[in-house]
């Protein structure tokens, strides 16, 4: 690319030659790439709201016109069957519905959002959740509607799609409340109960009268309780779960040591001599609720992100009437024995029988395989599952809310369920660890209770105390939850637990051209016909084809022609890395790369641009015309390289594109292993050849085609702008698009992993040489409970590196 | 001297229950539901009106 392109002021990518959108912001004219970033940009400046500009810190997606085809689109949800679902009544007119917002990068977009929204008649309210990205919007129904708010949102270059916040988030509302009060309780009680300790701890050094001591346990035993019987009912919970199926968790010495402390303590603060524990029962129930609660957070964000992008499956479908007409519908009004048209790349909306056409369908998200299955007519579909080439014509065989809901569940519980498998080493430690030590504790109790029976008590306690294992259990989740909250505050999301374990080992990194190292918006450059078919025409005829691909190519072609200069295209193929075909008029034509359609080569003028791509537009015998199509590379793509090379991580470029375009691309960020013209079955083979060999391989993509490749991978990291399947197969999706992020990851996976390491060590270490002294009852009691929480604040402190 | 431990020790307790229960309202109505915004809220100009005030004042008249 030249250095004399300039950019686009709204969204930064290039202005293509030629191109002349000018907005006056700040009383100047600024130069935009497209009339999509022009017309979200005067509305931003119409609506004053040019301190939009000054304020943003990252750079928003290009914006888009919104066509009057989807503006009827949006009208849908005016109807009042649908808003049933997610829209609640408050009164007569007022109506308040929960929103997710996609398109937002910083905290400048949700002012943006917010202010707008608010400028309008009939808003009363909007709250816009910077963590999750979600709206809570109401409206009086008598001044606007619904379809309008969704519309002006979609005006500023934003979308928005209603949800059911009530079923999921509600759940998850609770809880989090439920956990805040909690850690409130052992916040409060912990700080009182410390203040009395310290007063004890000094009497115990400089003397106190018998009474004042006796005064401030009795105080400290009422400040407990509300830990002891509130604060740490969960870990009683997990601990009783637990039990009860037989197992072991890191729960039951925990529930063991805050029980028994309280117990020993209640005991000796009723005799009025011996030790207390109220202090240490307080603060380890603090510590372990927060940390607990950080991990939490840090992974319901990632769920709530996760659902977020899940949510842009089909709410809508495409219907074929019976005159032939497409009209959209939302998903909740299909009914058995529709007709309805599924595009390449989209969720199929509900299950059904294919009446036409031939294409693959991805059904991993349901069935956990993720080789496509090939369908025509007469096979089934399930809903959800994504289909891959061409369209199909549908016959709805079943409908039900469970469609996209499927999918989410499945994306959800993944995502909760999957421990990193050190914290589920954590646990079997903890198993073994407890095991052993209350078999330790009957045999020193019994020796002292044969030895010395006074102290017997005592002794067996502190060394409960002393040796529980906070600092273990604490060790990975602290780790884990520090990690990721520092990852997703740069927008890099984490879906599968394993994701960050498994980037501290990845040594070779496998990088997909299109969209992940360029922008994946290619912008059509020049034409050059070949026969009497003039430019136009071509343009018409390739365009037409390209509606059936989802290929980043084809919105370069579809973007240059309105919707009603489009033919009808009848038996349209799609092939994956190779192009197109289909009959429009009764005569054939594909259009794709040249291998393609097997035709001689026509001789190029030779003038054209380096590393750009050509696309051939072919009938039956000849070629008709050639198009040149260049996208950008994303700026920090060098850089990345660089790093990576610098850090000792084999890079590798697998591309469907022709050899001379990843050539180009290739030498330009200084990629030395490039391979061009690979089909997704051979990206795959490749891969595995890099994994026969012993590398430990991150897959970075965001196509379709990328998806087999993703899932094969040991790790795969999705562009966040990238197709539905990609962001499903993978493991981390970068919602920043920012590249430099995947060092970061990288770099986060090494840290986190080290950090984990010291934790366990310096637990283990720590509980080694404590036990010994407690059991020979050397350990006085002011030191064991100072010596259980500083254990658990080092293993805190240590994580809290990682934010 | 324990007579004022008592108090002091009585005055904790009740300082306890008060902030314990301001804290659960403050959960209840939502204010910990997104930690980040306000932050974030504070640094952002609302307050230049796009209608000049005086023009307000002389609507008003």
């Amino acid at each position: 690319m030249s250095g004399i392109e300039k950019a686009c002021y709204h969204c930064a990518l290039p202005v293509p030659p030629g191109a002349h959108y000018l907005v006056e912001i700040d009383r100047e004219p600024r130069e935009m790439c497209c009339r999509g970033c022009q017309a979200v940009a005067q509305t931003i400046v119409d609506n004053g709201l040019t301190d939009y500009y000054r304020h943003r810190t990252s750079m928003p997606a290009a914006g888009h016109e919104v066509v009057p085809e989807e503006v009827q689109k949006l009208a849908l949800y005016d109807h009042p069957g649908i808003q049933k679902s997610f829209v609640r009544q408050e009164g007569d007119h007022v109506r308040e519905a929960s929103l997710i917002l996609e398109g937002i990068t910083c905290a400048a977009c949700i002012w943006l959002n917010e202010r707008h929204l608010k400028q309008l008649p009939g808003i009363l309210q909007v709250q816009v959740n910077y963590a999750t990205h979600r709206a809570r919007v109401s409206w009086d129904e008598q001044v606007i509607h619904l379809s309008k708010i969704l519309e002006e949102i979609q005006l500023l270059g934003y979308n928005a799609h209603p949800f059911n916040a009530e079923r999921q988030e509600g759940l998850r509302r609770q809880r989090r409340a439920k956990d805040l009060r909690r850690i409130a309780i052992a916040g409060l009680s912990a700080g009182q109960v410390m203040m009395l300790a310290v007063a004890l701890y000094a009497g115990a050094a400089v003397g106190i009268e018998a009474s004042t001591a006796s005064l401030l346990r009795w105080a400290s035993l009422i400040l407990t309780l509300p830990v002891v019987f509130y604060a740490a009912l969960p870990f009683y919970h997990s601990a009783w779960n637990a039990l009860r199926g037989r197992r072991l968790n890191m729960d039951v010495p925990v529930a063991l040591a805050v029980v028994g402390a309280f117990i020993g303590s209640v005991w000796s603060t009723s005799r009025g001599s011996g030790v207390v524990y109220y202090d240490a029962i307080t603060m380890f129930s603090l510590f372990l609720l927060s940390s607990r609660f950080l991990e939490h957070a840090a992974q319901e964000k990632s769920v709530e992100a996760a659902e977020n992008l899940l949510k842009l499956a089909p709410a809508m479908a495409i219907r074929v009437e019976q005159d032939g007409q497409h009209l959209p519908v939302p998903v909740m009004e299909l009914g058995e024995g529709d007709t309805i048209l599924s595009k390449p790349g989209e969720a199929i909306a509900a299950d059904a029988e294919v009446i036409e056409g031939m294409s693959t369908v991805d059904e991993a998200l349901l069935t956990g395989e993720s080789r496509p299955v090939p369908k025509s007519a007469g096979a089934r579909v399930i809903a959800g599952s994504i289909n891959l080439e061409g369209p199909l014509l549908l016959r709805v065989t079943s409908v039900g809310e469970n469609t996209v809901l499927a999918g989410i569940v499945r994306l959800l519980d993944r995502a909760v369920a999957e421990k990193p498998r050190l914290a589920q080493l954590a646990d079997r430690v903890a198993g073994h660890f407890t095991i052993g030590l209350l078999v330790l504790a009957v045999v020193v109790g019994a020796t002292w209770w044969w030895l010395e029976p006074g102290r017997a008590f005592e002794v067996v306690l502190a060394m409960l105390v002393v040796t529980c294992p906070c600092a273990l259990s604490l060790a990975a989740p602290t780790a884990f939850a520090a990690a990721g909250s520092h990852l997703l505050r740069h927008g890099i999301l984490l879906t599968r637990g394993h994701a960050l374990e498994t980037m501290a080992k990845v040594n070779h990194v496998v990088f997909d051209k299109t969209g992940t190292l360029t922008y994946g918006k290619p912008v059509l450059r020049r034409i050059v016909t070949f026969t009497e078919l003039g430019e136009p025409q071509c343009l018409m005829l390739a365009a037409s084809l390209e509606q059936a691909s989802e290929h980043p190519l084809a919105q370069s072609f579809l973007s240059r022609v309105t919707q009603a200069e489009l033919a009808q295209v009848q038996d349209a193929r799609n092939l994956p890395g190779k192009g197109v075909s289909g009959t429009i008029a009764g005569l054939r034509y594909s259009v794709g790369s040249a291998a393609m359609s097997g035709l001689p080569l026509v001789e190029l003028p030779g003038d054209l641009p380096e590393g750009a791509t050509q696309v051939w537009l072919c009938d039956a015998q000849r070629a008709l015309a050639v198009f040149v199509i260049s996208d950008g590379l994303r700026p920090q793509a060098r850089e990345l390289v660089e790093r990576l090379k610098t850090a000792g991580v084999r890079i590798t470029m697998l591309s469907g594109d022709a050899l001379e375009a990843v050539a180009h691309v290739a030498t330009e960020i200084g990629i030395e292993s490039w391979h061009a013209a690979q089909r997704p079955e051979n990206k795959l083979a490749k891969l595995q050849e890099f994994q026969q060999r012993g590398d430990v391989v991150a897959m970075v993509g965001d196509g379709v085609n990328d998806a087999p490749v993703l899932a094969g991978a040991d790790v795969s990291i999705a562009m966040g702008g990238g197709t539905q399947v990609a962001r499903a197969s993978s493991d981390i999706v970068l919602l920043s698009e920012n590249l430099l992020d995947i060092q970061r990851a990288l770099q986060a996976g090494h840290d986190s992993m080290a950090v984990m390491r010291q934790n366990f060590a310096w637990a283990i270490v720590y509980n080694l040489l404590a036990l010994p002294f407690a059991a020979l009852g050397m350990v006085p009691p002011w030191l064991a409970s100072i010596g259980m929480s500083a254990s658990s604040l080092v293993v805190v402190l240590n994580a809290m590196r990682l934010r | 001297m324990t007579q004022i431990l008592f108090f002091l020790l009585g005055m904790a307790v009740v300082m306890v229950i008060i902030a314990g229960a301001g804290i659960f309202w403050a959960i209840k109505s939502g204010q910990f539901d997104d930690m980040e915004g306000p932050a974030q809220r504070i640094l952002m100009d609302d307050d230049d009106p796009l209608i000049p005030r005086y023009a307000d004042s002389l609507r008003k008249k």
